[in-house]
């Protein structure tokens, strides 16, 4: 039986997901989250045409605030190594 | 009070509940937990005092506020005793998926406490001092410690208690709830944290309400037992659950077998939505306003790819991969949204349950407390099947409490109660009535 995961899969769904992976991990991964999906297959037993989805346990209303300032005690900055004056530094984007 | 600081240094000695241990305790207010040692799982936030949610990507993280929780705990006179541990972020079922020290169980020290609340059930059977423990529970990481350390935990109905400040595994299944010796512990400690909160849009509006008063005895107890959730489960733990579910019926209580028919699709459902919003959490931790840090080096991509491979341990990489694949393009309608649909399927089997009976009781874990060696052996596909009996009422939201029913070679079983949506009264009073009259 063709398994649905290789490792060229897991390889895209790593650079996706921001991870860097080693071969070894990537090995290893595409074995053990193959049999996961395989226990998983007992879905598709079950016809859910029709079906809503559940996102929540409950349905949950939206709730709305005034859209006003609040000003924080704390310092957004301090758990930061990377800072410049009152902004955060990043990595380059381009 | 400073006792109680050598105390905790003592069992942390012999079982290791804590990732960080309070370096001095005070009390805030005058209240229902005056003079009370709180523990808190370590996902959830204290300002200034450590929080890592069991990750190595958040060993530096000191929170700069409370949790809501945390804040409704200090206002009635509790104190932080320390952070527990727990997985990573709660991924896990026996508290060995830490970057910190692995709890060990009170009554066997080469056996788990059970997870992913692990430290928070290790503390509460260790301590002999007036302890509490706040946890939290995914799909089923208050039940099954508390199983697994003879310990009293009850998760509230999904929305019942504010999640603002919890470093968060799964957003749709995320509850936070309590470790005590007793039902009424339990019971009085969630009455001080559950209630509305505009920071968390999710809360449900609902007043603070004293669960302490559920804590009599109710004779004629309606219960429903699935007939799916003893399937495959330890004989042992079989009979035990059948002498407790005589010991209500000796009282008046009436039973009959139920079928709940979504149950075998409950592991996949749940596994596949947890791990799909846990990529999604996750991809906060990149490295640059909290969290690990390293040098600034190549572009975006580059340094957060690095930061994560280094920062996550294994069972969060494995678990970011999974989900972020059941939500791609091509994947996301076979996985993703299948799942969500199981997920209504099941809701409506509980629901269609509990216009008959108050309450659901099953076992609450398949199995006894195993030991360390014997969990190294296991693959990932055979741990997550050991959450079988708890990741439905999980997916469902709905309250349930484990009460210790006994012991088996001298390992505990837990008793799983479980109850209707915002039923945590029923859920209670059955409990209570079990605990008295066992």
């Amino acid at each position: 039986m063709k398994k649905i995961l290789d490792e060229t899969i897991v390889k895209k769904v790593a650079t996706l997901a921001r991870i860097n992976l080693t071969d070894e991990e990537i090995k290893k991964f595409t074995s053990q989250l193959s049999d996961v999906l395989d226990a998983f297959k007992t879905l598709d037993e079950i016809g859910t045409t029709d079906i809503k989805p559940a996102f929540h346990p409950q349905e949950i209303k939206n709730i709305w605030r005034d859209d006003s300032v609040k000003e924080y005690e704390w310092n957004p900055l301090k758990n930061t190594e990377h800072k410049e004056g009152k902004y955060f530094r990043g990595p380059k984007i381009v | 009070m400073k006792d109680i600081l050598k105390k905790a240094n003592e069992i942390q000695k012999k079982y290791s509940p804590f990732i960080t241990i309070a370096d001095r305790v005070e009390t805030t207010g005058k209240g229902r937990l005056s003079g009370m040692a709180i523990s808190v799982k370590d996902n959830i936030c204290t300002e200034g005092m450590r929080s890592t949610a069991g990750s190595k990507i958040l060993e530096n993280y000191i929170p700069p506020f409370d949790a809501t929780v945390v804040e409704r705990m200090k206002k009635e006179g509790g104190f932080i005793i320390g952070k527990t541990g727990m997985d990573e972020f709660g991924f896990g079922t026996f508290s060995v998926n830490c970057a910190y020290e692995v709890p060990k169980n009170p009554i066997d020290t080469n056996r788990t406490c059970g997870g992913s609340s692990g430290g928070a059930a290790c503390l509460t059977a260790a301590a002999d001092f007036s302890h509490m423990a706040i946890a939290e529970s995914t799909g089923g990481s208050i039940s099954c410690p508390a199983a697994f350390t003879a310990t009293v935990g009850i998760t509230p109905t999904y929305g019942r208690v504010s999640r603002w400040g919890l470093i968060d595994y799964a957003n749709s299944l995320d509850k936070i709830g309590t470790i005590g010796k007793s039902v009424r512990e339990a019971a009085l400690l969630l009455s001080v944290i559950a209630g509305y909160d505009r920071m968390d849009s999710t809360s449900l509006d609902l007043k603070q309400e004293d669960f302490t008063k559920y804590c009599k005895e109710n004779e004629k107890i309606k219960i429903g037992i699935p007939k799916e959730y003893l399937i495959g489960i330890d004989e042992r733990i079989k009979q035990k659950f059948w002498q407790a579910i005589k010991v209500l019926e000796d009282i008046g209580a009436k039973y009959e077998e139920i079928s709940l028919a979504h149950t075998k699709y409950a592991l996949a459902s749940y596994y596949i939505i947890a791990m799909a919003e846990a990529s999604t959490n996750l991809a906060k931790f990149c490295g640059m306003r909290y969290s690990l840090h390293l040098q600034l080096k190549g572009n975006y991509d580059e340094y957060f790819s690095a930061v994560r491979a280094v920062g996550f341990g294994e069972e969060a990489k494995r678990r970011i991969i999974l989900g972020t694949f059941a939500r791609m393009a091509g994947f996301r309608d076979a996985y993703y949204l299948k799942a969500l649909k199981v997920r209504t399927k099941m809701i409506e089997d509980f629901k269609k349950a509990f216009k008959k009976f108050d309450i659901i009781a099953a076992p609450t874990m398949p199995i006894l407390p195993p030991r360390f060696d014997e969990i190294e052996k296991l693959q990932p596909a055979e741990i997550y099947a050991m959450d079988i009996l708890t990741v439905a009422p999980n997916l469902a939201g709905i309250p349930m409490i484990s009460v210790p029913c006994g012991f088996v070679n001298k390992l505990p079983v837990g008793l799983h109660i479980m109850a209707d949506h915002l039923q945590e009264n029923k859920a209670i009073q059955a409990a209570y009535t079990f605990e008295v009259n066992k």
